[in-house]
């Protein structure tokens, strides 16, 4: 559904990513992790194309995304994203955070919309928030609101830019039961996090990142079943983290 | 000292102020919502990541706000009848001119609104699906709006003060019109003095407004 195919990204004279190839089955999850400025969160923002690539090749069911002629918002409106703080519209309460972009990008009714947002914001179950603002929610509570959001646009697949990084510790458990009751529903979806546990319990497979590259892309299982066939880096990287 | 107001009666409003009052508020309300217009693709020019749309765009800035308004008025009116060659009045010259005056300076507090919107909201627009100018729409101008409100407020109380410059033309403002109820009554010093009370209930009215509507649209945090 994915393929990333030796992309390169260079922000001056610095490479952010360095030569990365990756791909993505339909129903697959996919856990992105690495040291913090590995490249992770520029390599899932390349996927919907929020970052360009100077090098390489991106393909989104079937699109180029490094191909002029493609329609990037269209493009955009079928991948879902949620970003690490939230950015829900502050000015517009959740209804509207919801229905906007159904109404002005697939050109949904208000009624359509407003069908389709609220059952995506009773599946994270905040149905009963729908008059508020974001201003008035909690973190957790925000971030469900935005996968909601995500959701109502009938996404392909689900991009998850540590969606859990910037909450209050007693908030990442709700979160993350949304993400996980979705990975379980069949969604397709690639997620940069810190979450060693959510990997572990939900992902198919572990990339793992180091200095814009992919140092490893391996099955869940096999990633943390058996440290000695990691890479040096991969397994320092997991031994700091399994340790706490 | 010997102040004498019993010669401002409502026929010296009717003959003399009235029509300059309308013709200020009239003046600022066209250079508030043209500057105001011109001035957001102004700054959405300015912040475009192409030189040849931001250069021209930050010029016009610059220079328009280099040059006193007494100077730009003056010069349009003279130089466009040169020009065309044929007058166009004292009152659609100051229209034409307060309005690309203004829009100079709505555009820098229009550049700052949209600068204080977080960039990741531009980010989730696009990630939804919206295109640039539907993200501008319904995302960033909604909140840059929101956030520059005070100054904008700011900005239009100095305009309407500011229409008084037109008396370098000649065109009928409200201070022109105290000037000529002055002169002809001979009570130079009253009327100057309610022409500033005038000044300042409209300003103060004004400024009101705009607090409430503050309150009213502001965004909860």
């Amino acid at each position: 559904m994915i393929e990333i195919k030796n992309v390169s990204k260079w922000y001056g004279d610095f490479q952010v990513l360095n030569d990365c190839t990756s791909s993505i089955n339909k129903g697959e999850v996919v856990v992105v992790c690495g040291p913090s400025g590995s490249g992770k969160s520029t390599l899932i923002k390349t996927v919907n194309a929020l970052e360009t690539i100077q090098k390489g090749e991106i393909i989104v069911n079937g699109t180029s995304l490094t191909d002029p002629a493609t329609n990037l918002s269209k493009l955009r409106s079928t991948v879902g994203m949620v970003f690490q703080n939230f950015e829900l519209f502050p000015h517009l309460n959740v209804t509207e955070n919801l229905i906007l972009a159904q109404m002005k990008v697939l050109n949904r009714t208000q009624n359509e919309a407003l069908s389709r947002g609220l059952k995506m914001l009773e599946r994270v179950g905040l149905k009963d928030h729908k008059n508020k603002f974001p201003g008035q929610l909690s973190g957790g509570q925000q971030q469900r609101v935005a996968i909601a959001r995500a959701l109502s646009m009938d996404p392909i697949i689900m991009l998850f830019d540590e969606p859990t990084s910037a909450l209050d510790p007693e908030m990442v458990g709700e979160v993350l039961d949304v993400i996980v009751k979705l990975a379980k529903e069949g969604m397709t979806m690639m997620c940069v996090t810190h979450e060693m546990g959510f990997a572990k319990n939900v992902s198919h497979r572990v990339i793992f990142m180091d200095e814009g590259k992919i140092v490893e892309d391996t099955k869940t299982d096999e990633f943390f079943g058996d440290l000695g066939a990691r890479t040096p880096r991969a397994k320092d990287f997991l031994s700091k983290i399994i340790r706490h | 000292m010997n102040l004498n107001f019993s010669f401002f009666t409502h026929d010296v409003i009717a003959n003399f102020i009235f029509k300059g009052l309308l013709f200020s508020i009239q003046l600022s309300l066209v250079a508030m919502t043209g500057g105001a217009l011109l001035g957001t693709l102004l700054a959405l020019l300015r912040l475009s990541s192409k030189r040849w749309l931001s250069i021209p765009a930050k010029l016009y800035v610059n220079t328009l706000r280099s040059i006193p308004l007494v100077m730009v008025i003056l010069w349009f009116y003279l130089l466009i009848p040169m020009l065309i060659k044929r007058s166009i009045g004292a009152e659609l010259s100051a229209f034409i001119t307060f309005t690309i005056f203004e829009a100079a300076y709505y555009s820098e507090i229009m550049r700052a609104g949209i600068l204080s919107v977080a960039p990741g909201q531009v980010n989730a627009g696009y990630a939804l699906g919206l295109t640039y100018w539907q993200c501008m729409k319904y995302v960033v101008l909604p909140q840059a709006i929101r956030n520059m409100l005070p100054v904008f407020a700011t900005q239009t109380i100095i305009l309407f003060q500011d229409t008084s410059l037109v008396y370098a033309i000649g065109a009928y403002d409200l201070l022109k019109g105290f000037e000529i109820a002055g002169k002809n009554y001979n009570r130079p010093v009253e009327t100057y003095l309610i022409a500033a009370l005038v000044y300042f209930i409209i300003c103060f009215f004004f400024s009101s407004l705009a607090k409430s509507l503050q309150k009213k649209i502001q965004i909860i945090r």
